[in-house]
C-alpha cells in the first residue's frame, strides 16, 4: 500500500472543493489517520481475487426508444441557482 | 383517544381505518397534534407537512369507503430526508440542498402512499446520509426520545426518532453500511434493510450507490413485513433493481424457531465491545435457542476487515455521486470568477466536514496512482466478505450478532471521526455483501456515566433474497421476548 500521506491541496483540487487553511491542516491530520486504519488491508492475500463492484449481477439496462413524459422544463429551470430563459446560467468558460 | 391510537402498531392502526373505527384523517390529525407537542424537544421532522399530509389522508378516507383494501391505511409515515417526494423540500440534511423541492416522487415513498401511508413530515438525517449519530446534519439537531441527552443514531437518526416518539408509526430510512439498523437498535425499534436492489433507489439521492438500499423503521417486525411488502420489487426506474418475484414477508412471520441453524460469529464474539454487552448478546442467543433454533459457531475471517473495505468504497462512491453538486442546476451557487470558482466556493460552502472528508478520501483513493492500490484492492477485500458468508450460510439458515458495539451515546462523544466509523463494525460487513439484515430490540443496558439504561438491539442476518425467513424468524424473538 502507499504510503498514509495525503497530499490534501492536490485531492481537493481534483474534487472542485476550495479548503481553508484549517480544513488543510484538520482534514490532513483525520484522513492520514483514516489511511493508516485502511492500511490492514494489505494484510489481505488477493492477488488471484477478483474485484466486486456491484454484489447483485447487473447487467446492461435499455428502454424503448419512444418519447415519453418527462420533467416539466420550468419547473426544473425554476430550481436553477441563475436561469436565463430555457437555459441555465453560468460563469463564462471559454475565454475571450 | 390519540395517544392511545399513536402507541398502536401500523398494522393495528391500518386494520382500525379499514374497519371503519376511525378514518385516517383523524389518524392524521393526532399525529399532528403529537408532532407539533413533542418535536420541539425531539426534532425528528426537518419539514412538516400538514397540508399534504391531509390531502393523502382525505384520499385515504375516500379509497376506503370506495372498498380498496390498504395494507397501509392511515398509517403515518416519517420520510429520510434525502427520498424525493414531489413538491417537498427534500434536503439530506446539507445547506448545499436546504432549499430545493423534488419535482417528483421517490418510487419507495409513492409505494408506500398507494398502500395508504399518509406522508406526515421529511426526517432529519447525517448530510447525505454520512454519520452515526444524525449529528452531521447541517439543519438540525434530533435527540433520543428515550434520553435526551443522547443521540439517536444515524444516518437515518430523525425517522427513528420519530417512530420511537409516536410521531409516525412507520419511518423509512436508508442503509448504506448500518444507517438503518444502527439508529433502530438505539431507539428500541425494528431496522429492516432488504437485500441490494429489492426497493429501489429511484428518487433516493446517491450516497454510495452501490450499497445504498432504502427499508423501514417501525416499532415491529410485523410492521417493517408490511411496509417491506409495499416497496419491494422490480422498478424500471433503477437500473439495479431486481427483477425477481418476492415472496409475500408478512405472511411469513413466524412463532418458533424450530428447524432452523442459527449462526453464531465468534470472531466477533472475541471482538472488545465498546461496552459490556456481552450478558445481553449471550442472553438472546439463548432465547433463539429456547425457540428451537440450532446455534451453530461460524466464522467470517475478512469481516474483521469490514470497516477498512467500506471507507474506501463508499468514499469513492460518494465522491463521484456528489460531483454532481457544482451550482449549476439545482441547490447553492456561491459565484465565483470564473465557472471553476463557482464551483469549488459553491461546494466549500454547501458541503460540511464529514462530507467533505468523504469527498478527499474518496477522490484519493480513486486517483492515478492510488486506484489500484485502495479502490481495487478495497473491492477484492468485498470479494472475500462475500464469500466468507456464502461459506458460513452453508452451515446455517440466520446468522446472529450485535447491531452495535453500545449504547446510545451523548452529544460529542464521537468527534474523532475514525471513532464514529468504528460505529458500523458489525454492519458493514452485511451491506458489503448485499445481504437482507435487521436489528431487533434484545435488552437494556445503563451506558457508562449515564443514568437511564439505554436499548439494545440484536441483528440477524440472512442470505441473499431471504427476507421472508428473516423476518418470520425476527417475529418469533420479537414475540418471545418482548413484553
Amino acid at each position: 500500500m502507499p504510503s498514509d500521506s495525503i497530499d490534501i491541496r492536490y485531492v481537493a483540487a481534483l474534487a472542485r472543493l476550495a479548503l481553508t487553511e484549517d480544513e488543510i491542516d484538520v482534514f490532513g491530520r483525520q484522513l492520514g489517520d483514516l489511511l493508516g486504519h485502511v492500511d490492514a488491508l494489505s494484510r489481505l492475500d488477493i492477488g488471484a481475487i477478483s474485484a466486486t463492484a456491484q454484489v447483485v449481477e447487473s447487467r446492461n439496462v435499455t428502454r424503448d426508444d419512444s418519447p415519453r413524459p418527462c420533467l416539466d422544463r420550468e419547473l426544473v429551470l425554476a430550481q436553477a441557482p441563475q436561469r436565463q430563459g430555457g437555459f441555465f446560467r453560468v460563469p463564462r468558460i471559454i475565454a475571450e | 383517544m390519540a395517544s392511545d391510537l399513536l402507541s398502536e402498531s401500523a398494522a393495528r392502526i391500518a386494520e382500525r381505518v379499514r374497519s371503519g373505527e376511525v378514518t385516517a384523517s383523524e389518524v392524521t390529525e393526532a399525529t399532528l397534534e403529537r408532532v407539533a407537542a413533542a418535536d420541539g424537544s425531539i426534532g425528528a421532522y426537518l419539514t412538516v407537512l400538514p397540508e399534504l399530509a391531509r390531502a393523502h389522508a382525505a384520499r385515504v378516507d375516500e379509497r376506503v369507503r370506495g372498498g380498496e383494501s390498504l395494507p397501509l391505511a392511515g398509517v403515518p409515515l416519517a420520510v429520510k430526508d434525502n427520498m424525493c417526494l414531489e413538491g417537498t423540500r427534500t434536503t439530506c440534511g446539507s445547506k448545499i440542498l436546504e432549499h430545493w423541492v423534488a419535482p417528483y416522487t421517490a418510487t419507495a415513498v409513492a409505494r408506500m402512499i398507494e398502500a395508504g401511508a399518509v406522508p406526515i413530515g421529511k426526517a432529519n438525517c447525517d448530510e447525505f446520509a454520512m454519520g452515526s449519530s444524525c449529528e452531521n446534519s447541517a439543519l438540525g439537531v434530533t435527540r433520543n426520545p428515550y434520553d435526551l441527552t443522547r443521540v439517536p443514531g444515524g444516518s437515518s437518526g430523525g425517522s427513528a426518532a420519530a417512530v420511537a416518539a409516536y410521531e409516525a408509526a412507520i419511518g423509512l430510512g436508508s442503509d448504506t453500511g448500518g444507517s438503518i439498523r444502527e439508529p433502530a437498535a438505539f431507539c428500541n425499534l425494528v431496522g429492516f434493510k432488504p437485500t441490494y436492489g429489492r426497493i429501489s433507489r429511484y428518487g433516493l439521492i446517491a450516497f454510495a450507490s452501490s450499497l445504498d438500499q432504502i427499508g423501514p423503521l417501525t416499532r415491529t417486525v410485523e410492521d417493517s413485513a408490511l411496509a417491506y411488502d409495499a416497496m419491494a420489487g422490480f422498478d424500471p426506474m433503477d437500473a439495479t433493481s431486481i427483477d425477481r418475484s418476492v415472496e409475500v414477508a408478512a405472511s411469513g412471520l413466524r412463532d418458533d424457531l424450530r428447524g432452523l441453524r442459527i449462526g453464531i460469529v465468534r470472531d466477533f464474539e472475541t471482538k472488545a465491545l465498546g461496552e459490556d454487552l456481552d450478558a445481553i448478546y449471550q442472553a438472546a442467543y439463548r432465547d433463539l435457542e429456547k425457540l428451537g433454533a440450532e446455534l451453530v459457531d461460524v466464522s467470517l475471517p475478512t469481516a474483521e476487515y469490514g470497516v477498512a473495505t467500506y471507507y474506501l468504497i463508499a468514499p469513492a462512491e460518494c465522491s463521484s455521486n456528489l460531483a454532481r453538486f457544482d451550482g449549476v442546476r439545482y441547490g447553492l451557487r456561491v459565484d465565483g470568477d470564473d465557472v471553476r470558482a463557482m464551483y469549488e466556493r459553491t461546494r466549500a460552502a454547501g458541503f460540511g466536514p464529514e462530507v467533505k472528508r468523504r469527498i478527499l478520501i474518496g477522490t484519493h483513493a480513486l486517483s492515478s496512482g492510488y486506484y489500484d492500490a485502495y479502490y481495487v484492492r478495497a473491492q477484492k477485500a468485498r470479494t472475500l466478505i462475500g464469500r466468507d458468508f456464502e461459506n458460513a450460510f452453508e452451515q446455517c439458515d440466520l446468522i446472529a450478532c450485535p447491531a452495535g458495539s453500545c449504547a446510545a451515546f451523548e452529544f460529542g462523544a464521537k468527534s474523532d471521526p475514525y471513532s464514529m466509523y468504528l460505529m458500523d463494525y458489525y454492519t458493514i460487513p452485511m451491506s458489503l455483501a448485499g445481504l437482507p439484515a435487521l436489528s431487533v430490540p434484545c435488552g437494556w443496558s445503563t451506558p457508562p456515566g449515564g443514568s437511564t439504561p439505554m436499548p439494545i438491539g440484536l441483528q440477524l442476518c440472512a442470505p441473499l433474497f431471504e427476507e421472508r425467513l428473516l423476518l418470520g424468524a425476527a417475529h418469533a424473538y420479537e414475540t418471545a421476548t418482548r413484553a
